[in-house]
């Protein structure tokens, strides 16, 4: 991972879905992906339905659809598992090219498949058109556990840092003739993940001494006046209200 | 009335390493002193007591008339401004202008007011147009030039540097000490930066083995190789006082 890699999931632009308020959209993510796993995998109408939703959300975003696809590839790793199910599934068998498939396991497959790919869409949209910062002071304005929010904002701000020490400690191993080339080199990156960890336990200590020398008592001072508006919110709970109105016209 | 007063401050870390064996001193109101000392003197230590992060074992802090105690804690670090060395450690919010309105925000300051509070302390060192920037898009001289406006922002009645011009390049270097000049404020600064300490500071003390050692103007102490040798302080290389 590079350098200040989270910043690329950000596209800046002032469309209508970028001026919403943080809050209304975190909420209208959650209801939309709680609609989308609440229904039934056969319902196959519904989910294609949610998708032109999702490319409706893109369009009025002017978010490009190579770059949501782009971004979508973090997805990869739950397809190839779901790859693997109708494979190894048990019970009735069709056949398909030649290959033998479990039919249970091609509906859990497809399950899987349909409702991740919608849900990382939703996510991708929501990156792309918030600031990292902004996300965080609404799941703050949502009441979201402070320690959490808080976490979360301290590895958004020490992950430059932490990327920059790793890479320090990298050049160190390979300026002595360093390589990782086989397993009998794990001991020593064993060692530096160790050391890496300790830097960042005492960097955190000193932060929060740091915190703790501006008064700080335990939760952030919410300085940011995020209100949302009647129309805002309405604006944002149209997605899941209308995804919820897909579920209940296909039941 | 002074703007800090150190009495007789003794203190043993947990593990039972004596670092302060009794520090006297004292800094008037709108002084700039520095604090000199070699690695290992027990400086850093004596800073984290200054606004009440360790505890005394023995003896007393005052800032401003105030006494440091478990009870004063939130005023006294309103009052004492620390700057630490490393400015990744002080600017731990997403934007310059969220990380200089924490202090205040923690104090209670909304609003136009905390607005009014930040600008002014990114204003007094430079740093306005930049205020909206996440601190790792900042050069090294630019975070600690925001870590000196984030204690600004709560109108310190001393302000404590720690280093202030370790991994500085020469020109971040004296644009510091251009703003440290430029503020109206008491200063301690803890350096072994000895030409620095001379550049703003009147007055310096020495700080070696956990005790003050030496308290004069700097340019006397300086003069004094002497007095620099028995506490592990050099010079640089061709630098000699310059004539007042």
């Amino acid at each position: 991972m590079g350098a200040g890699h989270h910043h690329q999931l950000h596209l800046p632009g002032d469309s209508v879905v970028h001026r919403l308020p943080p809050q209304c959209k975190l909420l209208a993510v959650f209801a939309f992906a709680l609609v989308v796993v609440a229904t039934p995998r056969e319902r196959l109408w519904a989910f294609a339905c949610y998708a032109l939703l999702l490319a409706g959300v893109a369009a009025a975003a002017r978010v490009p659809p190579g770059r949501l696809l782009r971004r979508m590839v973090i997805e990869v790793p739950f397809v190839l598992f779901a790859v693997f199910i109708p494979i190894v599934g048990l019970g009735e068998r069709i056949s398909v090219l030649g290959l033998s498939l479990s039919l249970p396991g091609l509906w859990a497959a497809w399950n899987i498949l349909a409702k991740a790919t919608l849900g990382v869409a939703a996510s991708v949209l929501l990156t792309a058109t918030t600031e990292p910062r902004a996300i965080l002071l609404g799941a703050q304005r949502l009441r979201l556990p402070s320690l959490l929010v808080q976490i979360a904002m301290f590895m958004l701000r020490y992950l430059d840092v932490i990327v920059g020490e790793m890479r320090r400690m990298r050049v160190a191993r390979e300026s002595r003739g360093f390589e990782a080339r086989d397993l009998r080199h794990a001991p020593v990156l064993a060692r530096s993940a160790g050391a890496l960890f300790i830097r960042s336990y005492e960097r955190g200590e000193r932060v929060h001494l740091a915190m703790l020398s501006r008064g700080y008592t335990g939760r952030m001072p919410v300085v940011d006046d995020l209100a949302a508006s009647a129309r805002q919110w309405g604006l944002a709970l149209a997605l899941p209200a209308l995804a919820l109105a897909v579920w209940g016209l296909t039941w | 009335m002074n703007s800090l007063e150190v009495r007789r401050l003794a203190y043993a870390y947990p593990d039972g390493t004596q670092a302060l064996f009794g520090v006297d001193l004292s800094i008037r109101r709108g002084e700039r002193v520095a604090l000199l000392g070699p690695n290992g003197a027990g400086k850093t230590t004596l800073v984290l007591h200054l606004n009440g992060i360790l505890t005394a074992g023995h003896g007393t802090v005052t800032v401003a008339g105030t006494p440091v105690r478990k009870d004063t804690l939130k005023e006294v670090r309103q009052r004492v401004g620390l700057v630490f060395q490393d400015p990744d450690d002080q600017l731990f919010m997403p934007t310059v202008r969220d990380d200089v309105a924490f202090g205040p925000a923690n104090a209670g300051l909304r609003g136009a007011e905390l607005d009014r509070v930040v600008e002014d302390a990114l204003a007094r060192v430079g740093m306005l147009e930049l205020a909206d920037r996440p601190p790792h898009h900042l050069s090294f001289g630019q975070r600690r030039r925001v870590a000196v406006a984030t204690v600004l922002a709560m109108a310190p009645e001393i302000l404590v540097l720690d280093e202030p011009s370790s991994n500085l390049d020469p020109a971040a270097r004296r644009e510091l000490a251009e703003i440290l000049r430029s503020l109206d404020v008491t200063v301690l600064m803890v350096t072994h930066d000895l030409p620095y300490a001379l550049e703003l500071c009147e007055r310096a003390l020495i700080l070696s083995g956990g005790v003050i050692a030496a308290d004069g103007p700097t340019r006397k102490l300086l003069a004094d190789a002497d007095l620099l040798a028995r506490h592990r302080l050099e010079l640089p290389y061709g630098f000699a006082i310059p004539d007042a």
